[in-house]
């Protein structure tokens, strides 16, 4: 592995004391982080609403804001995905980035020029899939998870045309036993072909990046466009799901 | 018998007394007695001898090196998000630990628990401020802190480790957040966990409507991975009691720990990634 280019603009590292330099430095951001939490805590509240009351569902029930995320992908996925199988693939898939990423450049310091893909697909989850979707959770859903936006009135009886269809029957398969296999086909073809083309077009880096390494980033990179293309069709295109069988719908 | 202290002599007394030469007197028999040089064990002047001893024999700061790189000091680099998810974390302890005598994780107490901590307990509504705004602002810090060490690309070698270390931490903080936003057992607790907690319902092969669990003996609404996680079919008392115990303490328990393992990787790593 080559070792990462020397900054030019960077003089030969220089040891200083913790105590006073680092120690002070904390010390004065402790300062100011408490004064804030403090003037904070007066100024504003916690809620707390009434006694909790198992007959009486709120509409909309939204979970805590950090996982407004994870429920806003119940809109487009089925539980088993955005509730279980999708955290789950995110935290082994962060677990996994040191190990994927063999990129040896940008090791200790800010560079976009060095490794832009592997900025590009942490920006677009951490800043779309899960920043903006929490935003949107928090903000723009409202009764029966419609989209209100923050002037509009939350009427809970706003009734919202749902023709979804599954995309098999989209594309004139009408039998359930063709849907399925026809589904099987464009999911495991999508994965599949995604596969292919980029081990064709980065076949040149099969030798130092390895094949599980190369298998196992673009299978995580395929799931993540996957979400998107799912999203875009069910906006798009009001389709449910594009593949249904026996066991479950994706 | 024989040695008796001497009787002060109260000319004298006044005369250092006037000239000020009794506060060196007292701070000299002070810093030399048995119980100041066994508890501080070096000097204050600033010497690079103290500067050393100041983080080595000092228990907290000691999981500091002695000496850092300079470049580690600049904020434009670490945003400062480590350290300030650590002192929030630090103040979630303290308060949760204030909260804790006024709290009980019953059905029948814990919401008038809470009333009563906001109304009548001095303080009460203010520490449970802090604890509350403190735990949403370390899910901020942490989730900071994390972009910042992939925008610097620290988790490249030999900082892997440390980064899974990390992974699991933030999967803790959530989790912490999680289990304490259904302890005020109001409305906005219960149903936002129930939301929460009925995707488990969902899980592969173990969840009672999850994919698969046709093929998985004994699995039920009663008996699937949400009930384990609630004690019981819905979000009751049980889980209130169990959602109680994982936040207070099995979570800060190991999110401790890891925090331990986290700091002390850093420094076998080098301390805090720069360039070379
Ligand atoms: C409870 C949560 C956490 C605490 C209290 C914490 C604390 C710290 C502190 C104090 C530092 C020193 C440098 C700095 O402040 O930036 C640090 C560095 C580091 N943290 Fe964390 N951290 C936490 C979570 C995480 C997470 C979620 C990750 C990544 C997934 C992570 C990965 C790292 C790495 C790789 C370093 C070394 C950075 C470098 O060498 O530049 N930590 N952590």
């Amino acid at each position: 592995m080559a070792a990462p280019p020397k900054k030019a603009t960077e003089a030969v590292p220089e040891k200083v004391h913790v105590w006073p330099y680092l120690v002070r430095l904390e010390f004065l951001c402790a300062i100011i982080v408490t004064v804030f939490l403090t003037v904070w805590s007066i100024v504003i509240d916690a809620p707390l609403e009434e006694a909790a009351n198992p007959t009486k569902t709120p509409n909309p029930s939204k979970a805590p804001w950090y996982f407004l995320g994870l429920q806003d992908i119940l809109v487009y996925f089925d539980p088993w995905f955005a509730g279980v199988v999708a955290p789950v693939l995110i935290i082994v898939g962060l677990m996994l980035i040191p190990y994927l990423d063999v990129n040896p450049k940008g090791n200790g310091y800010y560079t976009y020029t060095e490794r832009k893909a592997a900025i590009w697909v942490y920006c677009f989850g951490f800043l779309v899939l899960w920043i903006a979707l929490i935003i949107m959770g928090v903000f723009l859903r409202g009764p029966g998870w419609n989209l209100f936006m923050p002037w509009q009135y939350w009427d809970a009886h706003k009734v919202v045309a749902l023709t979804n269809v599954d995309l098999p029957y989209a594309l004139g398969f009408r039998s359930y036993n063709s849907q399925t296999i026809v589904g099987g086909i464009i999911i495991i073809g999508y994965f599949v072909v995604g596969t292919g083309i980029y081990m064709f077009m980065e076949r040149k880096a099969m030798q130092s990046v390895g094949f599980l390494r190369m298998i196992i980033k673009i299978v995580l990179v395929l799931i993540m466009i996957g979400i998107v293309i799912k999203i875009v069709l069910r906006l798009g295109f009001n389709i449910k799901y594009v593949w249904v069988t026996p066991w479950f719908n994706i | 018998m024989g040695n008796k202290p001497p009787i002060p002599d109260m000319k004298e007394l006044m005369e250092s007394i006037k000239s000020g030469k009794i506060v060196d007197e007292v701070s000299k028999k002070v810093t030399e007695s048995q119980v100041w040089t066994s508890s501080f064990r070096h000097g204050y002047a600033d010497t690079p001898r103290n500067r050393v001893l100041q983080i080595a024999s000092n228990v907290w700061l000691h999981l500091h090196p002695v000496k850092i790189h300079r470049h580690a000091l600049r904020v434009k680099f670490t945003w400062c998000m480590g350290g300030i998810t650590f002192l929030l974390f630090l103040s979630t302890v303290v308060t949760g630990v204030i909260l804790m005598f006024y709290y009980r994780p019953v059905g029948e107490y814990a919401y008038f628990d809470m009333k009563y901590l906001q109304y009548d307990v001095p303080f009460g509504m203010v520490v449970r401020n802090m604890h509350r705004w403190a735990a949403h602002s370390m899910v901020i810090t942490v989730w900071l802190h994390m972009f910042r060490v992939f925008l610097t690309g620290s988790y490249k070698p030999p900082r892997e480790f440390n980064w899974v270390i990390g992974v699991f931490l933030v999967t803790f903080t959530l989790l912490l957040s999680f289990t304490g936003y259904l302890l005020p057992w109001d409305q906005l607790a219960m149903w936002a966990v129930t939301v929460g907690t009925n995707m488990a319902r969902a899980t592969p092969f173990l969840g009672s409507e999850g994919p698969f669990q046709e093929y998985v003996f004994g699995v039920s609404p009663r008996y699937d991975a949400r009930s384990v996680l609630l004690g019981g079919s819905l979000v009751g008392p049980p889980a209130l009691l169990r959602f109680y115990v994982l936040h207070c303490i099995f979570i800060p328990l190991v999110a401790g720990a890891l925090m331990i393992v986290h700091f002390w990787r850093i420094r076998k790593d080098g301390g805090i990634s720069g360039p070379l």
